[in-house]
């Protein structure tokens, strides 16, 4: 009795510290790689930016939020952010069409090389990295409202008489929620309307594309507005969950493009894959066992905290996954299909 | 690409770049001179132009024609110009003199798009087909430029190919040599076209196949949609053809019915194999 | 291969102008701060248009090589701590070279062993076992290091057994210039060694994983170079202002001209490492001029040319893309070095990819990719609106708002915000130059 007991609380320790996580951060991370992913299959460049219009599609998330909040708008235990979502993809979505008008466009006319658009993309991050920093500064912002926890730590060992709590943030399901209906619409809109095959179809072959009366352009510029869709989602996601601060949405570049990467570039179910994998391994080797190796191998009194690497080091996960996955399927996990 | 103002420094960084090919296409300026020396439904007339803006011509006062329900092919040697002259009346040429028109319409000017609108359909001689689409994705994207009900046609293509209907869930790129050129020769009639443009439908698929792949295409013919067709085995293509222009060296050779060029013993000897 | 024409000579002669310009209107001692730093940009930019300019190479991790020149500045400068080697200095180096022993055994099982299950079993066995004996031995050192002093080292120090008496010149320190390099090129070599030993190149995300991993390690290690807590102090090749200061002779010439000696000193400071990073410059600018014009040069533009030609030709391509990589990365690892001297400082947190990557990347596009002049100006020229974007920034904004009353938000708000100008302007110069003039100032010829 005592031992299962012991097992169910290693178990729960797991679910709050690793699992539930590291779930919420594979959702954001996923959203980001989808968006990634999907301008590497349809422009053919790997967007340096992205990261920073994450950063500005929170941003204008959060001015809307603060306008309602002042305004007394509120939507109850949920976040604010959610009804000012729209005006935030709004305002990026006229952001990425207007750089693509007056930058991207002129490449694509010139027939420039993917890789230039890559050094064009490092422009476009100068430029709204220092927006961002222009019109929010570079503090940590707080926008989250509503209800905190699902269910804390304490309620569930008052709920269970376990000794571990599970504490659920609200954000958390919010994230994974969202997420599940984004994919969930995304997957439908390629998969099942026209504009959504033209987009596939565009990606897979270009010229026939354009032969079969596809309009390129069009096809450019819906796909800007979808990246800024799951971007603006994604970035405003992180900031409630964790908090919102511009230099660490440059940092999630990273993972982010680690993960669309592992997925294999250009693959919408890949880039998925990838983010969780990421995004669970980041979380187990940064995560100090102690506690649950305590409850499972109750003899062993580990001295350390039986972290096998730093949380300074997670960075290192990503890239050491990235490089097995490459070493071995040098296409990504997922192969063969694109956009 | 590495040269140019924007060439890639033959950076090959698959982390950062889509090693896919991008648009190649590139529509042709037009000429800006009209001329008018034959008619027919489809012409390319009198046309003289070559690849890029400086390129050397490699079309010299070529003409390609087909009427309505014929079948028109183009045979020659190796880098005769055959493929050349089907793009240049595709648009995809910098033509300096000639034109290209439809029914009598002067659409020199048009990019292959809007050719595509005016009722032409073009089947590359590679990459011809989405490979990661389906096959039926594959023929609603061929009738993209369609705003009205599609299944007719589809059911129509499906009743030309029987076996595309059984694999229309499959993706395209998982079929065999010959059910792709199907596949490419069903999403190009989804437009519901009054010409139908092959460049070497048959190239790289075997003897039974390509005897099959003809069949259909006079099939085809039989509905009333002209066949434009750059052909390889130059025989057989003969055998079916209304009309067979020979090229050497971007320009007409011989041009005739299928039936005397096959019976001119100057073609045969020269081109046919005696 | 024809180096100048009259254009680009003019416009390092209006670099210069305005220089001398800040010179006398700021001041010459900020003039010269530019300079230096200028200079050491104007290396690190000919660094990456080695990669990118001859061979199209794409490193995005530039700050990970500048940083480990810094770290190798450090190692080699500092006295070592006494105290902490004897509490755990052995250890620490044993469980590396356990750690080391550990990689290069599961190497050799992956390349001597058959295929098969069994050959993937022991290799993740013997990672596994050894990275816990590996921890079991260095986990214990680095407490001890570490506990040694931490106020003031808590580290191993360097390898500078004879350090010269306080602020006087310590010549050693140029000898950890070239470490710096050697360092940066090790891990370039590892890098590249993966990286592009791929079945298609996979440099970028590489390299942009590797630089972030080597700033995690400096910030995190704090054995080796004090981590967060930075390593302050660095031995200077240069005389101190202080001991100048108090040079009876130098005062006396420098009140001979009539100016004050404490500025004079720091100017005099300034001037011999202005000196010394000039010469480093213009010997790596000789030698990479050389270089290109030589048939190595000549055949690496071959291969960036034709990659399908110079391979059927019997060119080792993925041979000569990583000798590139290493020998760019080198020179990065090289100019961190003597901005960690210059500095005097290493300071882990500071190394930010936007300022240390992306900036040699703009410094190397609007220089001229391919050209090494270009390279040169476009580092001194980036450097020079990088540091005075702000002021003027400062002065625009300050014109803007002049017709607001004070206190009103937005002009509170746009005062505070204009140090961030200076990235806006950045991506504006990037894309400016790569609309209009896409092969750089001084393009390859």
């Amino acid at each position: 009795m005592e031992r299962s007991l012991d097992l169910l609380n290693a178990l729960v320790a797991l679910a709050n510290f690793v699992i539930v996580p590291a779930v919420a951060y594979g959702s954001q991370l996923a959203l980001g790689a989808l968006g990634v992913t999907l301008i590497y299959g349809i422009l053919r460049f790997s967007n340096f930016a992205h990261g920073d219009t994450m950063a500005f599609g929170a941003m204008a998330t959060i001015l809307v939020t603060w306008w309602l909040q002042s305004l007394g708008v509120s939507l109850g235990p949920l976040p604010t952010a959610l009804l000012a979502l729209p005006f935030g993809i709004a305002a990026t979505a006229l952001l990425l069409l207007a750089t693509d008008r007056m930058v991207y466009r002129f490449y694509r006319e010139q027939k420039a090389a993917p890789v230039i658009l890559v050094i064009v993309s490092m422009g476009i991050m100068f430029i709204m990295n220092g927006l961002v920093r222009f019109i929010i500064g570079v503090d940590d912002q707080r926008f989250a409202d509503g209800a905190r926890f699902l269910i804390t730590a304490r309620d569930f060992r008052d709920m269970t008489g376990l000794q571990e709590g599970l504490a659920i943030k609200a954000t958390t399901v919010l994230t994974v929620v969202v997420a599940v209906i984004v994919v969930a619409a995304l997957f439908w809109f390629l998969n099942k309307t026209r504009t959504g095959k033209s987009m596939r179809a565009f990606s897979d072959n270009e010229d026939l594309a354009l032969l079969s009366g596809i309009n390129p352009e069009r096809v450019v510029a819906i796909t800007w507005i979808i990246v800024a869709g799951l971007a603006t989602i994604a970035g405003t996601l992180y900031g409630l969950d964790k908090s919102f601060k511009p230099f660490t949405y440059f940092q999630l570049l990273l993972p982010i493009f680690a993960a669309a990467i592992v997925g294999g570039l250009g693959n919408p179910v890949g880039a998925i894959a990838g983010g969780f994998l990421i995004a669970f391994s980041e979380v187990t080797i940064t995560y100090a066992w102690k506690k649950i190796a305590g409850y499972v191998l109750p003899a062993w009194e580990p001295d350390g905290l039986v972290q096998l690497l730093s949380t300074d080091y997670k960075f290192a996960v990503s890239f050491v996954i990235l490089i097995i996955v490459l070493l071995f399927r040098p296409t990504g996990l997922f192969r063969g299909k694109s956009v | 690409m590495t040269g140019g103002d924007y060439g890639s420094r033959g950076n090959k960084d698959a982390s950062i770049t889509n090693p896919r090919e991008g648009a190649t296409l590139t529509p042709s300026p037009g000429t800006g001179k009209a001329s008018r020396k034959h008619e027919a439904y489809l012409i390319g007339d009198g046309m003289t132009g070559g690849y890029g803006r400086g390129g050397p011509d490699i079309l010299h006062d070529c003409t390609i024609a087909v009427n309505e329900g014929e079948i028109a092919v183009i045979v020659g040697p190796n880098g005769a110009g055959k493929s050349t002259a089907m793009k240049a009346v595709f648009g995809m040429l910098n033509l300096r003199e000639g034109s290209v028109r439809i029914g009598g319409e002067d659409i020199t000017q048009l990019s292959p798009q809007d050719r595509v609108a005016k009722g032409m359909a073009f089947v590359p001689q590679t990459s011809n087909i989405f490979t990661s689409l389906t096959v039926e994705e594959n023929l609603e994207m061929g009738a993209f430029l369609r705003r009205d009900d599609i299944r007719g046609t589809m059911e129509q293509i499906y009743g030309l190919f029987p076996i595309l209907k059984d694999k229309r869930r499959q993706a395209a790129g998982e079929l065999s040599g010959g059910q792709r050129q199907q596949v490419a020769v069903g999403r190009a009639l989804m437009t519901q076209p009054k010409v139908l443009m092959l460049d070497e439908p048959t190239a790289g698929v075997s003897p039974i196949v390509m005897d099959e792949l003809f069949d259909r295409i006079i099939e085809v013919a039989r509905t009333g949609i002209s066949i434009l067709m750059v052909e390889q085995n130059a025989r057989q293509a003969l055998e079916i053809a209304d009309k067979g222009y020979v090229l050497v060296q971007g320009a007409n050779a011989y041009t005739d019915t299928g039936e005397a060029l096959l019976a001119d013993p100057e073609v045969r000897r020269s081109f046919l194999g005696g | 291969m024809k180096s100048l024409t009259s254009r680009d000579i003019a416009m390092f002669i209006g670099l210069v102008a305005l220089v001398i310009l800040t010179g006398m209107i700021q001041s010459w001692n900020v003039a010269l701060g530019i300079v230096n730093m200028g200079l050491i940009s104007a290396i690190m930019a000919l660094g990456v248009n080695m990669q990118w300019g001859y061979a199209g190479l794409f490193n995005v991790g530039v700050m990970g090589f500048v940083a480990l020149g810094g770290l190798g500045a450090v190692i080699v400068s500092m006295p070592p701590v006494g105290e902490a080697w004897s509490a755990g200095g052995g250890r620490i180096v044993a469980a590396l070279a356990i750690g080391a022993a550990v990689i290069a055994a599961a190497v050799l099982v992956w390349s001597r062993m058959g295929k098969g299950t069994l050959r993937a079993v022991l290799m993740i066995a013997l990672l596994v076992a050894g990275f816990f004996v590996y921890r079991a031995v260095f986990d214990p050192a680095v407490a001890a290091v570490e506990a040694v002093n931490p106020a003031i080292s808590g580290n191993l120090g360097g390898l500078n057994f004879f350090p010269s008496a306080a602020n006087t010149a310590d010549f050693w320190v140029l000898v950890s210039w070239p470490v710096g390099a050697v360092l940066a090129a090790g891990a370039a070599w590892l890098v590249g060694k993966t990286a592009l030993g791929l079945r298609s190149d996979y440099l970028a995300i590489a390299t942009l994983g590797i630089a972030e991993i080597i700033i995690a390690m400096m910030k995190n290690e704090d054995w080796l170079a004090r981590g967060v807590k930075n390593v302050i102090g660095v031995p200077r090749p240069v005389p101190y202002e202080i001991s100048l200061q108090n040079d009876p002779g130098f005062v006396e010439r420098v009140n001979g001209f009539g100016v004050d000696p404490v500025t004079a000193s720091s100017i005099a400071v300034k001037l011999c490492y202005t000196g010394l990073f000039l010469a480093v410059l213009l010997g790596l600018l000789w030698l990479a001029q050389s270089a290109l014009a030589s048939p190595w040069g000549r055949m690496m533009r071959a291969i960036r040319d034709n990659e399908v030609s110079a391979e059927a030709m019997g060119k080792d391509v993925k041979g000569r893309h990583l000798q590139i990589f290493i020998l760019g990365s080198a020179v990065c690892g090289l100019a961190g070095a003597m901005m960690t001297t210059l500095d005097g400082q290493l300071t882990p947190a500071s190394y930010q990819p936007l300022r240390f990557t992306f900036l040699v990347w703009v410094m190397v596009i609007v220089g001229g990719s391919g050209n090494n002049f270009g390279a040169v100006l476009g580092g001194f020229l980036i450097w020079y609106l990088w540091v005075m974007v702000e002021p003027l920034g400062q002065l625009l904004i300050g014109g803007i708002t002049a017709g607001m009353t004070d206190g009103y938000w937005l002009k509170e708000h746009l005062l505070e915000s204009a140090a961030h100008m200076r990235l806006l302007t950045m991506g504006l110069i990037l894309l400016l130059v790569l609309r209009f003039s896409p092969r750089g100032l001084i393009p390859e010829r």
